[in-house]
C-alpha cells in the first residue's frame, strides 16, 4: 500500500510547512523530519513528510523517469 | 431493489452511471427514448440535432472557467462531436436562496461571452429559486440545437482507425478537484473548458473521413474509449508514450492518487480517423492555437478480450477500464 | 523504445532466471506494487521464469468486515461526522458501505490526511468528528501524531476507530501458510518507517531475501533483478533497492510517535483471520479518543465469507482465478473478498490486467 510522492519544501515553520511539486502545493507536516529546510526534497504520505530524500539519488531517479516518459509530457504552460 | 438509493458515483460517468441509464432511465421512459445518446436528430426536421446537459460544478468559479462558460461549452461540445454546428441554446437556472447576485451576474456574463465565441445565441431561458439547502448555490441546465454538417456515429469505430486528441488531458478535473473543500491543495492547473467546434470544422474543411468523435468529459479518456469501443465491437489500443499530459497535471494526479486517463476534460475532442487521413487530420488540429499538443494517442484494432488497453512506456500492456464513478483522492 | 536502465534490469532478470533453471516465485507484499506492476504492464515483459504473487499488503482490503461494520455503525449515529480516506468509501461490510450510508444521509467526508480530519473537528466544534484509521506503518505514524495532538490540545469532539496493521507478522503468516515464496519485494514506504533492518531477523531465520522496493515500474524491475540474483547466490537477508528513501534504521521519530499513541495487539485481517501481534490499538492513556468506547459501539461477531478463498490468495497459495467466486459472483463492481475490494487487491488487479 501507500502512495507517497516526492516533493520540495517551499515553506517551513516548526513542524508545519508547504510542499511543492510541479506548481502544485499543499500543507505538509514536518514533525517526522530532522531539521527540515526550504529546498529539501521530501517523501510525503497522507500529509506527512515521512523521509528526506537523498538529493543525488532523487535527481538520478527523476532523470530516468524523464527518459521513460519521453515525449509524453505536454508543454508546461497552463 | 426497493431500498436502493442513488450514490454520488451514479453521476460520475462510469459504470454506475451507465447502469442507471440502461436499467432505470431508458426502461422507465419507454420505447420512445431510444438509446438516449448525448445528442440526437430531431424527428421531422432536416438535420436538426438536439442535446441537453446540466451543470452542478463546485466551486461555481474555478481556475480557467466557471459554471456559466462551462454550461455553454458542455452543450455546444455535445453538438459538435455529434457532427452538428451549434446554433442556439436555452438556459435554465436553479438558484439557491442566499446566492450573491453579483456571483450570478459574473457567471452569466461569462456564459454570454462564451456563447459569443462559440457563435451561438442563448435564445430562451427559465429561472427558479429554491430554499436554502435545496440546491447548492446554482445549478444550470442548457439545451442546444445545431444543424448536422458531418456524420459522426459513436458506434462507428473501425479497425485501422487512428485515435486523435486535440491536446493534453485531465486539466479540468484537476483544476476543479484542487478547489474542493477539505483538500488543502493548490495548483497552477487551469480548466481546459473551451468549445471543440473549431476542431470539428477543421476536419470538415480539410475533407478527411471521420468515423466517430466524442468529448471525453466525466470519466475521462478511459470512459470515452471503453464505451465507444464496446459500442463498435472493437478494441482501442492507446499508447502511453503518446498521451499528452502536462507535467503539473501528472504531478497533481500523483499527489492525489488519480489516474489522468479517468480525469474529466471540458475542451477535448477525441476523433477516430482512418489511417490514410490521420496525418492530415493531425495537421489540421495542430494549426488551431489550442491544438498545438494534439496527438495520435492510439489505434483501433479488431476486438480482443478487453475493449481498451494501453501499451506502456516499458513495453508492457495494461487494460484500460471503465472508471467506477466518483474521483476520490486515495492514499494507497 | 525502453529506457536503457529498463533494458539493463530486464537483461539481469533474464540471466538470473535462466541460471535458476526453474520458476522463481516472488511476492510483492504491497498492494501499491501490485498496482504499479499492472499499470506498467510488467507481467508481459518478464520472462516465464519469474512468477509474481500478490501479497496481503493492501490495508483497505484486509480491514476485517467486523471493523467495517463498526465504521458503518458509527457513521449511522446522528451528529457524528465520519472522516475517511477515499479508499475506504466503497469497501463493503455485511450490511452496506460508507458510500451507501452517505446516500442514506450519514455525514461521511473524504480526507487526504488525518490532519484534515482533526481540522474538521476544530472547525466544527458542535459536531462529533471521528476518523477511520486504516493503513500500515506508513500511515499509522501520521495518525498517531494527530491523536497525540488531539489529546494535548483537548479537542473534545475528535475520536477515531483504529485498525492499523503491521506488515512483518503478515509476511510471517504468509511463510507459515506453506506458500513456497522464494523472495519478498517489501513495501518501499513501510520500509521508510520501519527501516531495512527490521526485516533482517525474519530474513535470516527463514533464509529468504527481502528487497525494499520503490513504486515506479523501473524500481520494481530493479527490485526483481536484485531478488533473483540474491536467490541465485542463496543469500537471505534484507536489502534496499529504494535507496533514495529507505534507510537501515528507518524513521525513528515516526516510529516513536506510533509507539507513543498505539500498542501492539492481535490484528484481524479480512479473509485471513487473526494474526498475532499484527494490529495497533490506541494506548489506554488515549482511550478517551477511542470512538468505539465514546459511542458504546457493540461487540460484533466475526464475519465469515462463504466460498471466498482470499485467505489463500493473500498468502500466495492459489491464483485468483482458482477461486470459484472469481469473476462470477465476485467482481470489482460487487466484490466479496478483500482481494477484489480495493483496486489494488490481488483479484481486482488480476481481473483488470488479466
Amino acid at each position: 500500500m501507500c502512495l507517497a510522492v516526492p516533493a520540495r519544501i517551499i515553506e517551513a515553520s516548526g513542524n508545519r510547512g508547504r510542499m511543492e511539486l510541479e506548481g502544485n502545493t499543499r500543507e505538509v507536516d514536518l514533525s517526522f523530519i530532522d531539521n527540515p529546510q526550504v529546498g529539501d526534497w521530501i517523501l510525503v504520505h497522507a500529509g506527512f513528510a515521512i523521509e528526506k530524500l537523498d538529493p543525488a539519488e532523487a535527481a538520478e531517479t527523476l532523470r530516468i523517469f524523464e527518459e521513460m516518459r519521453g515525449g509524453a509530457d505536454a508543454s508546461g504552460e497552463g | 431493489m426497493a431500498d436502493e438509493k442513488i450514490v454520488l458515483a451514479h453521476g460520475g460517468g462510469g459504470t454506475l452511471t451507465r447502469g442507471l441509464i440502461e436499467k432505470v432511465i431508458i426502461p422507465a421512459l419507454g420505447g420512445d427514448a431510444g438509446g438516449l445518446p448525448d445528442a440526437a436528430p430531431v424527428p421531422g426536421t432536416a438535420g436538426l440535432v438536439l442535446t441537453t446537459d446540466s451543470f452542478v460544478v463546485k466551486p461555481l468559479e474555478f481556475k480557467g472557467g466557471d459554471i456559466g462558460s462551462l454550461s455553454v461549452h458542455g452543450t455546444v461540445n455535445d453538438l459538435a462531436v455529434s457532427g452538428a454546428e451549434p446554433l442556439a441554446l436555452s438556459m435554465g437556472l436553479i438558484i439557491e436562496e442566499g446566492l450573491d447576485i453579483e456571483v450570478l451576474r459574473r457567471v452569466l456574463v461569462s456564459a454570454a461571452a462564451a456563447a459569443r465565441v462559440c457563435g451561438v445565441r442563448i435564445i430562451t431561458g427559465d429561472t427558479k429559486v429554491v430554499a436554502r439547502g435545496e440546491a447548492d448555490q446554482l445549478f444550470v441546465n442548457t439545451a442546444g440545437v445545431g444543424v448536422r454538417r458531418i456524420t459522426s456515429d459513436p458506434r462507428g469505430l473501425k479497425p485501422g482507425d487512428c485515435v486523435l486528441i486535440n491536446g493534453p488531458i485531465a486539466d479540468h478535473g484537476v483544476a476543479v478537484m484542487s478547489q474542493r473543500e477539505g483538500i488543502d491543495f493548490r495548483t497552477t492547473v487551469e480548466s481546459d473548458s473551451a468549445p471543440v467546434w473549431p476542431f470539428v470544422r477543421a476536419l470538415i474543411e480539410v475533407g478527411v473521413e471521420v468515423h466517430a468523435m466524442r468529448d471525453p468529459t466525466r470519466g475521462g479518456v478511459a470512459a470515452c474509449c471503453v464505451e465507444m469501443a464496446e459500442g463498435s465491437g472493437v478494441t482501442v489500443e492507446l499508447d502511453e508514450g503518446a498521451l499528452p499530459v502536462r507535467r503539473q497535471v501528472r504531478a497533481a494526479c500523483e499527489m492525489l492518487g488519480l489516474d489522468p486517463l479517468t480525469v474529466a476534460n471540458e475542451g477535448k475532442i477525441i476523433a477516430f480517423i482512418p489511417e490514410k487521413d490521420s496525418a492530415r487530420a493531425l495537421e489540421a488540429f495542430r494549426k488551431i492555437p489550442s491544438g498545438e499538443n494534439a496527438a495520435i494517442i492510439g489505434r483501433v484494432v479488431e476486438r480482443r478480450r478487453f475493449p481498451a488497453s494501453m501499451k506502456t512506456c516499458l513495453g508492457g500492456e495494461r487494460i484500460v477500464e471503465m472508471p467506477y464513478g466518483e474521483e476520490l483522492p486515495r492514499i494507497c | 523504445m525502453r529506457p536503457e536502465k529498463a533494458e539493463e534490469y530486464l537483461r539481469r532478470i533474464r540471466l538470473a532466471g535462466d541460471e535458476a533453471g526453474r520458476v522463481v516465485r516472488l511476492m510483492e507484499v504491497c498492494g501499491t506494487h501490485t498496482h504499479a506492476i499492472g499499470r506498467g504492464g510488467l507481467r508481459a515483459v518478464l520472462p516465464a521464469t519469474v512468477e509474481l504473487v500478490s501479497g496481503p499488503g493492501c490495508p483497505v482490503c484486509v480491514t476485517s468486515q467486523r471493523d467495517v461494520e463498526r465504521m458503518l455503525l458509527l457513521a449511522r449515529i446522528p451528529g457524528v461526522t465520519v472522516c475517511t480516506f477515499g479508499d475506504m468509501l466503497r469497501v463493503p461490510g455485511v450490511s452496506s458501505s460508507l458510500e451507501k450510508e452517505r446516500a442514506r444521509g450519514a455525514d461521511v467526508r473524504v480526507v487526504y490526511s488525518p490532519l484534515d480530519a482533526l481540522e474538521t473537528a476544530r472547525r466544527e466544534p458542535g459536531q462529533q468528528v471521528a476518523f477511520l484509521a486504516v493503513g500500515f506503518e506508513t500511515t499509522a505514524p501520521g495518525v498517531a501524531a494527530v491523536m497525540l495532538r488531539a489529546r494535548d490540545e483537548r479537542v473534545g469532539n475528535f475520536s477515531a476507530i483504529v485498525t492499523h496493521k503491521l506488515i512483518l507478522p503478515a509476511m510471517e503468516a504468509v511463510l507459515d501458510g506453506g506458500s513456497n515464496i522464494d523472495g519478498f519485494l517489501t513495501p518501499g514506504h513501510v520500509s521508510v518507517i520501519i527501516g531495512a533492518d527490521a526485516y533482517e531477523e525474519l530474513a535470516g531465520r527463514r533464509g529468504i531475501p527481502c528487497v525494499a522496493t520503490g513504486f515506479e515500474p523501473i524500481d520494481v524491475l530493479e527490485g526483481i533483478a536484485m531478488l533473483l540474483e540474491l536467490i541465485g547466490q542463496g543469500r537471505g537477508g534484507s536489502f534496499i533497492q529504494y535507496r533514495r528513501a529507505v534507510k537501515r534504521k528507518g524513521n525513528e521519530k515516526a516510529w516513536g510517535a506510533m509507539m507513543e499513541a498505539f500498542r501492539i495487539t492481535d490484528g484481524e485481517w479480512r479473509g485471513i483471520g487473526v494474526i498475532p501481534g499484527s494490529g495497533l490499538k490506541l494506548r489506554d492513556e488515549l482511550s478517551e479518543l477511542d470512538a468505539e468506547k465514546r459511542f458504546n459501539l457493540p461487540e460484533l461477531e466475526p464475519v465469515e465469507l462463504r466460498g471466498c478463498r482470499c485467505g489463500e490468495v493473500l498468502k500466495g497459495m492459489i491464483h485468483p482465478p482458482e477461486c470459484p467466486l472469481f469473476g462470477k459472483v465476485c467482481t470489482p463492481a460487487s466484490p466479496v473478498g478483500p482481494c477484489m475490494v480495493s483496486s489494488e487487491g490481488s483479484c481486482a488487479a488480476r481481473y483488470r490486467y488479466g
